[in-house]
C-alpha cells in the first residue's frame, strides 16, 4: 500500500483498494455509508442492499484481520446470517460444540451440557474464527452484488475526518492515492472500539475497565482433547494465571487463554519461549503444536449513553463493548444490525419516520445494558475484587463439586441470548395471555420445525402475521409497507408439538404480528384488523 | 412468607452451641470458608428472593 495509510496484516484479502469515481469528482452524496467492515458493519451492509437500499461500506484495511478474536457465534447470530444468506458455509466450516467442563485447580467442578432442545435449523453455538464469519459475510454479499444489490465495498478507505451538517455527515476518507471527500445522508459507525467517528464528535465512551489482562494463545495441533469448553478456575499448572480456557476451532486450531494479571510486561509475555513454556503446563508433556496466534488483551465494559447523534449512529463495538466472557461482544452487535437495517431501510423510503430509529438506540441500548451487567458479573466472579468476594466465590467452587445447587452461582460468563425488549415503544400488548413468556412481544421469535422445514425460513426479513389454527383478517399492509400473511395449522403444519409449545402454550389459537427482524411486535387470541393495524403502525414509530 | 424475626429454632442454646462447635479448632481462614458456605446453603435453602433481600437489609443494621 501507499502512503498515507497503515495496512494491517490480513487473514483474508477480501476487498483490494481500487480506485474510484469519486476520488475525482466533488464530494458525492451516499444514501448510507458503514465505516468499518467488522462483523457488524458487513452484516448491516449486507441487510441494507438486499433491501434495495444504496450502501457504501468503507474500511482501513483490505479484508478480515489477521488472528481471531471472537470464535462462538451464538445461535441467534446464525439465525441473523440464515436470513441474510450467510450461514450455510458458517455451519459448515463451524465447530458445534455442546459439553463444558469446569476445573478448581486440579478438580472437576462439574460439566454442563448445551444442547439445546430439538426443533431449531441451528445449533446453540459453534467455534469458527472471525475472520472467516467476516468472510462468509462477504461471500454473501458478493452473491447479494451478483443479484443486484446497492452494495459497495471499499477497502484500503480510511476515514480521516468528519462533521456533521444539518441533513448529512460530510467525511474526509484517505486512500493509497491520497484523500477525497465523501458526503453521506445517513453515516453509520461500525467502526470498532476505537471508533474514529466516535472521537470526531468528540463523544464520551464510559464504563469500567477489567483490570487484567489475557494472553490468547491459538495453538495447532492434532492432539485429541474433546470438542469442549474447557475452563479453570485457579488452573493447575505452571503460570497458567488466575483462570484459563481451552476451546477448539476448526482448522485443528485451539483457543487457549490465561489471565495472566494487571502489572504484566505485554512484550516479555509475548515472546514465543514464554508463551511455549505456559501452553506445555498446560498441554502437558509430548503434545506438538504450532502458534498460530497470540495477543495480548484487556477488556471493558462500556457504552456510548446514545447510538444516534443525528444522523450519525453507532453500532458494534463502537456503541458498546464487554469482555468476551458470555461471548457477546460480536453476538450481540449483529443484533444491532439486524435491529438497524429494517428500520433505517424504512426511514430512507419515507415510509417511517426518522423517529423510529430512536427505538433503535432504546432497544440497543437496552441489550447493552444486559450485557453489561452479565458480562460485569462473570468478571466479578472471575476475579473477586475483596477478601470477602474471594471467599464466597472459593466456597461456591468447593460446593459446586459436591452440590448442584452451588453450580448455578459459578460464572465463567452466561452465553450470550437474543434480549427481549420489554416494555419498549415498539413493543404491543400481550393479549394472549395463557401465551408461552419465551414468544411474549419483545422476544425474538422461537424456531420451530415445520411439516417442512423451519419457521424462521419463513419470516423473510418484512412484517409478518402468524396465524396459528387462526383465521387472518384481510389485511395487506399499509402505506407501502408489506404485511406477509403466514397461516398455519397446528394439525398439519406442526409434525412435532414444538409449534404449538413455543407459541400456543395453553391457548387453541394465536395471531402473532413479527417484525422484520424476526421480534414478535405484540399477539392475540385472535384477530382483529384494528388491533393489529394500530400495532404496526406503533412498530414503525406512527403516532395514535 | 415474610422473613421470621421472632423466635423459631427448638432449643436456641443448643443450636448454638452446634454452631461454635462447627467452627472449632478451625483457623480464622477455615472459619470464613465456613461461614460462607453456610450462608450459601440456608440462602438456596430459603429461595424466596425477597425473604433474602430482607435478611440482608436486617443483617445489614448491624
Ligand atoms: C480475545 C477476544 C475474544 C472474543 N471472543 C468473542 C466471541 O467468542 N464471541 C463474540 O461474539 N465476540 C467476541 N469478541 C468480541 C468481538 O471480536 C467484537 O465484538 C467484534 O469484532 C465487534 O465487531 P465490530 O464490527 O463492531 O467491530 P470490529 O470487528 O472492531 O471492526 C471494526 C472495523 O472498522 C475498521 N475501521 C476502524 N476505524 C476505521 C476508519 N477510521 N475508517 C475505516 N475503517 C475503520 C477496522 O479496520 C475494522 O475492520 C472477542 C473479542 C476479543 C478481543
Amino acid at each position: 500500500m501507499g502512503p498515507g495509510l497503515r495496512a494491517d496484516p490480513v487473514s483474508f484479502r477480501l476487498y483490494p483498494y481500487a480506485r474510484v469515481p469519486d476520488q475525482d469528482a466533488p464530494a458525492r452524496r451516499h444514501a448510507v455509508v458503514v465505516v468499518g467492515g467488522g462483523p457488524v458493519g458487513l452484516a448491516l451492509a449486507l441487510d441494507l442492499g438486499r433491501r434495495g437500499t444504496p450502501v457504501l461500506l468503507l474500511d482501513d484495511n483490505e479484508g478480515a484481520g489477521q488472528g481471531s478474536r471472537a470464535i462462538c457465534f451464538a445461535k441467534r447470530t446464525l439465525e441473523i446470517a440464515h436470513r441474510l444468506g450467510a450461514a450455510t458455509p458458517m455451519l459448515d466450516k463451524g465447530v458445534v460444540w455442546n459439553v463444558g467442563r469446569v476445573f478448581h485447580g486440579e478438580h472437576q467442578v462439574f460439566e454442563f451440557d448445551l444442547q439445546p432442545e430439538t426443533g431449531h435449523r441451528n445449533p446453540a453455538f459453534i467455534n469458527l474464527q472471525q475472520p472467516y464469519f467476516e468472510r462468509f459475510l462477504v461471500d454473501a454479499i458478493r452473491t447479494a452484488q451478483a443479484e443486484g444489490a446497492p452494495i459497495e465495498l471499499r477497502g484500503g478507505n480510511r476515514v480521516t475526518a468528519m462533521t456533521q451538517e444539518a441533513d448529512h455527515a460530510a467525511l474526509e476518507v484517505t486512500t493509497p492515492d491520497g484523500a477525497y471527500t465523501l458526503e453521506a445522508d445517513w453515516l453509520i459507525a461500525c467502526d470498532g472500539a476505537h471508533s474514529s467517528i466516535r472521537d470526531f464528535m468528540g463523544l464520551e465512551f464510559e464504563g469500567r475497565v477489567f483490570e487484567d489482562n489475557f494472553l490468547i494463545a491459538d495453538v495447532r495441533m492434532t492432539a485429541g482433547f474433546p470438542t469442549e469448553r474447557w475452563f479453570w478456575f485457579a488452573p493447575p499448572f505452571e503460570g497458567a494465571g488466575k483462570s484459563a480456557l481451552l476451546h477448539k476451532q476448526p482448522d485443528d486450531i485451539w483457543r487457549l487463554d490465561f489471565q495472566i494479571g494487571w502489572d504484566i510486561d505485554r512484550a516479555a509475555e509475548l515472546a514465543p519461549e514464554k508463551v511455549r513454556a505456559r501452553v506445555d503446563a498446560m498441554l502437558g508433556p509430548g503434545v506438538e503444536y504450532d502458534l498460530d496466534w497470540t495477543s495480548v488483551y484487556t477488556f471493558q465494559c462500556r457504552r456510548m449513553r446514545r447510538f444516534r447523534h443525528g444522523r450519525v449512529l453507532f453500532a458494534g463495538d463502537a456503541a458498546h463493548q464487554v469482555s468476551p466472557f458470555g461471548a457477546r461482544g460480536a453476538n450481540s452487535g449483529i443484533q444491532d444490525a439486524d435491529n438497524l437495517a429494517w428500520k433505517l431501510d424504512l426511514v430512507i423510503r419515507g415510509q417511517a419516520p426518522d423517529t423510529l430509529l430512536d427505538s433503535y438506540c432504546q432497544e440497543r441500548g437496552s441489550g447493552a445494558d444486559e450485557n453489561i451487567l452479565h458480562s460485569t458479573r462473570a468478571t466479578d466472579f472471575l476475579t473477586p475484587k475483596s477478601e470477602i468476594s474471594q471467599i464466597f466465590r472459593d466456597a461456591v467452587l468447593g460446593l459446586a463439586r459436591r452440590h448442584a445447587f452451588a453450580r448455578s452461582f459459578v460464572n465463567s460468563g452466561r452465553l450470550s441470548e437474543p434480549c427481549v425488549y420489554d416494555d419498549l415503544p415498539l413493543t404491543g400488548a400481550d393479549a394472549l395471555t395463557d401465551g408461552p413468556a419465551r414468544t411474549r412481544p419483545g422476544a425474538a421469535c422461537v424456531d420451530a420445525p415445520l411439516a417442512d422445514g423451519f419457521l424462521l425460513d419463513r419470516l423473510p426479513g418484512e412484517f409478518v402475521l402468524l396465524g396459528l389454527n387462526a383465521p387472518l383478517p384481510d389485511l395487506a399492509g399499509m402505506e407501502g409497507i408489506t404485511l406477509h400473511r403466514l397461516a398455519l395449522d397446528c394439525a398439519t403444519d406442526d409434525p412435532t408439538g414444538a409449534l404449538a409449545a413455543r407459541y400456543l402454550g395453553a391457548a387453541a389459537q394465536a395471531v402473532y404480528l413479527i417484525r422484520p427482524d424476526q421480534h414478535v411486535v405484540a399477539r392475540w387470541p385472535d384477530a382483529q384488523a384494528g388491533a393489529i393495524t394500530a400495532a404496526l403502525r406503533r412498530a414503525i414509530a406512527l403516532k395514535g | 412468607m415474610p422473613l421470621i424475626l421472632d423466635p423459631n429454632i427448638d432449643d436456641a442454646d443448643g443450636f448454638y452451641d452446634e454452631l461454635l462447635a462447627a467452627h472449632h479448632g478451625l483457623t480464622k481462614a477455615e472459619s470464613d470458608a465456613l461461614n460462607a458456605r453456610l450462608i450459601l446453603i440456608l440462602a438456596n435453602h430459603v429461595g424466596d428472593r425477597a425473604v433474602l433481600r430482607q435478611a440482608l437489609e436486617v443483617a445489614r443494621e448491624k
